[in-house]
């Protein structure tokens, strides 16, 4: 079964544990810049929201690419970059709709979201289950759940 | 390891920015951030020194967990001399400016001597530069953050600066960080301004590593996040109800103080309370809380997002406060609520934003406000002061007023400004004044909690919960019950909670986590990022030899054993209602025991042994 992120801000604090989360993973350090889903805050809004790929199927930054580096991984459906092939060119930082996809000036080639492997360490980390990883078919399910437990069925009601 | 072992040594008057190596022989006997920058202003000043000349200095700190996953893992303090107390000041702060200083490679940042213009610092990782702030002074806390980041063009800037109080030499300045998060006591922002010190904008992508045994932290602080998660206090009171949890809990047990400590308990608590702020409003349907907000790496968050009702008088015609902000902490909700005699949650919230906005302490200025209530309502201060204004307790309208005043200290602003210890003194009723050492108390009135009234007594930066929160265990069964009405057994209760404290805030942690976490909870997180033994008894050590420094510091400063006490009213006027009706504050029972236990004479001052013992400098 395939998974996906599901992200609810209104449940995110803001506290950054899944930048530290993900950086932590990728990079091997507490670093939020380095981080591949980021929290925006909207301070006049009070509101909280991360933000990271949706693994779109036709991804704009695969089909960009010029040489290749961006695949599918056939068991968790993340697109993948190949930093072995990645060149830097950042043409699918461009092509990205959602700007999800980054240039890292230190290595010299794109990062974006890889679901971890299938283990995505902003989940575990979140404290507020606001990032949880889903069944893919059904990331609809909590809104459902919240619509249905609104549904009066009293008797003739 | 965890420490980024840099410190970026800033003089103001050569307009230079240096990198030194961190000192690792204090690292080990202090730890970080507070004990640490301690130690170093101890070493680097002159105790008796002007608070606001440039023989002071200023230290920001981050501790060793500053930056990492470990949970609330993102303080920083500022330590200094307090312009109003004398003694040492250490305020510490959350949001994520800390945690972004540490992330640019910095432990600490020593600021010194005085700029002969204004400027700000701006850090981009290792590069640190001293930059033009004339556009800047004369601006608030909120428009220097939003021009900073304009003029850098860069969203993940973050800023800590002073506000207009400040500048003007407010006495209880704060230093406010990404808006709303503050080094609020004991004016560490009147001195940032006194050196024309305006902001300090940073940028930080190193990152924190340097962990010592990365899989045993990743553990520890992982086991500590499910003890902050399944505790009653961590896991659903401050999420839900944030600090304002308190407020009628302490009201109940009659340790609220009310209208300039008058009195014990507030007829009006249930209408500034946590639960008041989920309440839907009348105009809009909308509760005065919108959510609630984590401070870097807390699964805890505390803080409160809230909006002013834009019906309210307050904002009515200001559109640029009908937005979402910080909202009311328990400490703020006291001091300008009940401290003032003021029920409307709406005003508070207001003057709360205004305190953010121009960087006041809200426990300063409300409790400096109730002083100046009273002082009216005795006929000390009339209208000719006020220019009209009926400075009466329970007047909202005055309330706002006044931090209107005091944010750019206009008129009778100026006055509120000096503090309610000098205000009282200028009136000629310095009883009036509620401080200890010149700082004004927060939210526990210690005729109710008698612990409180010894940690006030003895605390090294005055009057203050945070140095020594006993209330955990008078009022809330942490980690055991002790009788609040008791004296007995509380200078060892006072005195464990206070070296305990020292070791929190010197780790990079927050100290609002010990309402669940032990220093056994705490240990390992630190042990396995450091190097070196960390156990729980060398943090009490550590805890311990950082409070005897802080009192030498205040010793040498010139304070002595007898600045160790409370105003007459708590000592001598008994509670007038609830269950502490009829006590006063038994200190004298408490004190002589709390000087036995610390190693020091019977006039309060450390003796060669023990300064010996902890290995104090001369």
């Amino acid at each position: 079964m395939q998974k996906s992120l599901n992200i609810d801000p209104g449940k995110c604090t803001g506290c950054l544990q899944c930048e530290m989360a993900c950086s932590l993973e990728n990079e091997g350090v507490f670093n939020t810049s380095k981080s591949r889903i980021k929290v925006f805050t909207f301070h006049e809004e009070g509101k909280f929201v991360p933000y990271t790929c949706t693994q779109c199927d036709e991804a704009w930054c695969m089909h960009a690419c010029p040489v290749d580096a961006i695949v599918v991984n056939s068991v968790t459906g993340s697109k993948d970059v190949i930093a072995d092939l990645c060149v830097g060119c950042k043409v699918c930082t461009i092509a990205c709709p959602f700007g999800t996809v980054n240039y890292n000036a230190d290595s010299g080639k794109v990062v974006k979201c890889d679901l971890c492997g299938g283990d995505p360490q902003c989940v575990s980390a979140c404290p507020t289950n606001a990032i949880t990883y889903v069944d893919a078919n059904a990331t609809g399910l909590d809104k459902m759940r919240q619509w249905a437990e609104k549904t009066d069925n009293t008797v003739g009601g | 390891m965890a420490w980024t072992r840099q410190i970026l040594r800033v003089n103001l008057t050569e307009g230079t920015c240096i990198a030194e190596p961190l000192n690792m022989d204090w690292a080990n006997q202090y730890l970080g951030q507070r004990g640490l920058a301690t130690r170093y202003l101890v070493d680097e000043i002159d105790p008796k020194c002007d608070a606001l000349g440039p023989d002071n200095k200023m230290i920001m700190a981050t501790g060793p967990l500053t930056g990492t996953m470990a949970s609330t893992g993102g303080r920083y303090s500022v330590i200094t001399k307090s312009p109003l107390t004398g003694g040492v000041a250490c305020s510490n702060s959350g949001g994520f400016f800390g945690a972004e200083l540490k992330s640019a490679g910095w432990d600490m940042i020593i600021f010194e001597g005085s700029s002969p213009r204004p400027v700000y610092l701006n850090i981009e990782n290792e590069s640190a530069s001293l930059e033009d702030a004339s556009d800047l002074w004369g601006k608030s806390c909120w428009e220097t953050d939003e021009v900073l980041h304009a003029k850098h063009q860069d969203p993940q800037m973050r800023v800590a600066c002073v506000g207009r109080s400040a500048e003007a030499g407010c006495l209880f300045s704060a230093i406010v960080n990404d808006l709303h998060r503050a080094a609020g006591r004991s004016g560490v922002g009147t001195v940032m301004a006194s050196k024309n010190l305006k902001a300090v904008s940073v940028r930080g992508t190193l990152g924190v590593g340097n962990i010592k045994d990365p899989a045993r932290f990743m553990e520890s602080i992982a086991a500590g996040k499910k003890v902050l998660a399944e505790n009653a206090v961590t896991g659903e009171g401050l999420p839900a109800l944030g600090t304002q949890v308190l407020m009628n809990v302490i009201n109940e047990v009659g340790a609220m103080p009310t209208r300039n400590m008058q009195e014990v308990q507030f007829e009006g608590a249930h209408k500034i309370s946590g639960e008041a702020m989920l309440e839907p409003r009348a105009s809009d349907g909308k509760p005065n809380l919108t959510r609630n907000g984590g401070c870097f790496a807390c699964t805890i968050s505390c803080g409160r997002i809230s909006t002013v009702d834009r019906e309210h008088f307050s904002v009515k015609e200001k559109p640029q406060y009908w937005g979402n902000s910080g909202g009311l902490e328990y400490e703020a909700a006291w001091a300008l609520g009940s401290d003032t005699g003021v029920d409307d949650l709406d005003a508070l919230t207001y003057v709360n934003f205004i305190c953010n906005e121009d960087g006041m302490d809200p426990i300063t200025f409300g409790a400096t406000v109730a002083a100046a209530m009273e002082l009216f309502e005795a006929g000390v201060i009339t209208t000719a002061n006020t220019g009209g204004v009926e400075l009466k307790f329970g007047s909202a309208e005055a309330l706002c007023w006044a931090v209107e005043q005091s944010a750019v200290s206009e008129g009778f602003g100026a006055d509120l400004n000096l503090g309610s210890r000098r205000l009282c003194e200028k009136y000629g009723r310095p009883e009036m004044s509620m401080t200890v050492k010149g700082q004004e108390f927060p939210a526990y009135d210690p005729r109710g909690i008698q612990g409180m009234g010894l940690a006030y007594a003895t605390s090294n930066r005055g009057a203050c919960h945070l140095r020594g929160y006993t209330v955990s265990s008078e009022i809330l069964g942490v980690p055991e019950k002790t009788d609040p009405l008791a004296t007995e057994g509380k200078a060892g209760l006072v005195k464990a909670f206070q070296d305990a404290t020292a070791a929190v805030d010197s780790a990079g942690l927050c100290i609002f986590t010990t309402f669940a976490w032990s220093l056994d909870d705490i240990s390992p997180q630190i042990d396995s990022a450091c190097d070196g033994d960390w156990s729980p008894e060398r943090l009490v050590e550590v805890g311990e030899r950082i409070w005897q420094l802080e009192r030498d510091f205040n010793m040498k400063a010139g304070l002595t054993g007898a600045d160790d006490t409370l105003p007459e009213r708590l000592l001598k006027d008994a509670a007038k209602s609830g269950p502490a009706k009829g006590k006063v504050c038994e200190l004298g029972s408490m004190l002589p025991e709390y000087y036995q236990l610390r190693g020091w004479t019977t006039d309060g001052s450390l003796t060669a042994e023990t300064r010996s013992k902890f290995g104090l400098p001369a």
